[in-house]
């Protein structure tokens, strides 16, 4: 068991790690946690995140491009009047590992997490009640929403649309996006009718969770541990 | 002219499941065709693969004489082929019924004003042109089927392709609904539970049950039984 099975250990962890992550400056502490993730990964059982990786890289390219152009330092390539520094490659190579560790750990952390426990343990960390309910019925309902917006399409392209840039084109998919949203609205009235006639009353029944198991709290104490350890390297 | 539509030994699964089983399936140009079966019988997956929505695992859709297997070649045949889905809610998006039984045509390169005026002798034929400027979300279900089948028609095609038609239709749109498909001189391919409908409309029928079609017979008797209905009170 690399991560702890009790939800609000997690939520911390995933506060707290990469809060403490952001404040590595060196290349090597960064790169390490990059690796520590990536063992990480490869020992438990999920599929790797790569969907959620590539949108992420997208950005840290733009990264890579103009961090060296932007900071002074020793030179390393000039074009024409622009200059790019070693310190400013070495830098985007930093953030670039810190970042991709934190994903990497937030992935490891959430993946097979369904939302709904998420909310209960949310709430057990006294996160406002109306935060909690916007995200459970926000990740409850985008599935609804998506699947609607899925058989929109379908019925679409069986009306022979096929997309192309010209106005019919965009004003359908305007229309589309204006009806999901027009529907979405009266489904969230119509969801909310449901359950005030079922008792509700502004509050979602708590579920009492357990206590954190003693296994539970040593793996997080290991992984937070491990984390002030890599900052005392990082500042030594 | 060659035959609409013809089914080759097509089997389709999903999640590993097998819901269509080598299907064979000939329709006639002008052939009125029932498919009946229980729920979950495969009956929709069936429209589906016809117009490409569905990939087949095996087996061929031939549409009007040609082969499809990619979406392009489907693409090309849709226009011919109205399919009215099981939800009119997944099929309207526009926000007035005009702009939406319009959006055919618009995709099959009618001009602005021309779709608009085929749109308009659409609702017409069906008698529902007083429904012309008002907002889809907010019709009746059979007003909503209506002018889905406005929507189809406006298409022209040679084949329609009817996902329980009559759900939550009243009786008075019922009967526009029938007159418009008796009147329709393509085949369709009619998906009901409802057996008086099938009876009036089809021509033929076919069972679907364990992924395969079984020839079935359609046939209407006398019954002497007890009937109820609602009707308005005499004034007293």
């Amino acid at each position: 068991m690399t991560i702890p099975a009790d939800l609000r250990l997690r939520i911390g962890l995933a506060l707290a790690l990469p809060a403490l992550l952001t404040t590595v400056h060196g290349f090597a502490p960064a790169f390490t946690a990059l690796v520590a993730m990536l063992l990480l990964h490869v020992g438990s059982r999920q599929p790797f995140p790569w969907k959620r990786l590539l949108h992420l890289e997208g950005f840290l390219l733009l990264l890579f491009v103009t961090l060296p152009f932007t900071m002074p330092g020793t030179p390393l390539l000039t074009l024409g009047p622009l200059t790019a520094s070693i310190e400013g490659a070495w830098r985007a190579a930093t953030l670039a590992a810190k970042v991709s560790a934190s994903v990497l750990l937030l992935a490891h952390l959430f993946a097979a997490t369904d939302p709904l426990h998420l909310g209960n343990a949310l709430r057990a960390l006294h996160v406002p009640e109306p935060l909690v309910r916007l995200f459970v019925t926000v990740t409850r309902q985008l599935g609804v929403v998506r699947a609607e917006f899925a058989r929109l399409q379908d019925a679409m392209r069986a009306r022979a649309f096929h997309p192309r840039s010209n106005r019919h084109t965009w004003r359908s998919y305007g229309n589309l996006m204006g009806m999901l949203l027009v529907r979405a609205l009266e489904r969230a009235d119509r969801v909310e009718e449901a359950m005030r006639l079922r008792g509700y009353s502004g509050r979602f029944p708590r579920t009492a969770l357990m206590a954190p198991t003693v296994a539970d709290w040593a793996v997080t104490a290991a992984l937070v541990g491990a984390t002030l350890l890599l900052l005392l390297w990082d500042k030594a | 002219m060659t035959e609409p539509l013809c089914l080759q030994n097509l089997s389709v699964s999903r999640d590993g499941k097998a819901i269509l089983d080598g299907i064979d399936l000939r329709l006639g140009e002008s052939e009125r065709l029932a498919i009946v079966g229980a729920n979950g019988a495969g009956k929709t997956t069936l429209l589906r693969s016809i117009v490409g929505l569905e990939k087949p695992d095996a087996g061929d859709v031939i549409l009007f004489g040609d082969v499809c297997k990619r979406e392009r070649d489907y693409r090309a045949k849709r226009p011919r082929i109205g399919f009215l889905f099981q939800e009119s809610d997944d099929q309207l998006f526009c926000p007035s019924v005009i702009e939406d039984v319009a959006f055919g045509p618009l995709n099959t390169g009618a001009s602005e004003a021309e779709a608009r005026l085929i749109a308009a002798q659409t609702l017409e034929c069906l008698g529902i042109d007083h429904l012309a400027e008002r907002f889809t979300h907010r019709l009746s279900g059979g007003e909503k089927r209506l002018v889905c089948l406005a929507g189809l028609l406006a298409m022209r095609p040679n084949v329609l392709l009817l996902d329980e038609p009559t759900n939550g239709v009243d009786a008075e749109n019922g009967a526009r609904l029938r007159a418009a498909l008796l009147a329709f001189p393509g085949a369709i391919i009619l998906v009901s539970h409802d057996d008086r409908f099938v009876a009036e409309i089809a021509t033929r029928a076919l069972i679907l049950a364990e992924g395969r079609l079984k020839p079935a017979e359609i046939h209407d008797h006398v019954h002497s039984h007890r009937h109820p209905h609602i009707h308005a009170k005499p004034a007293p």
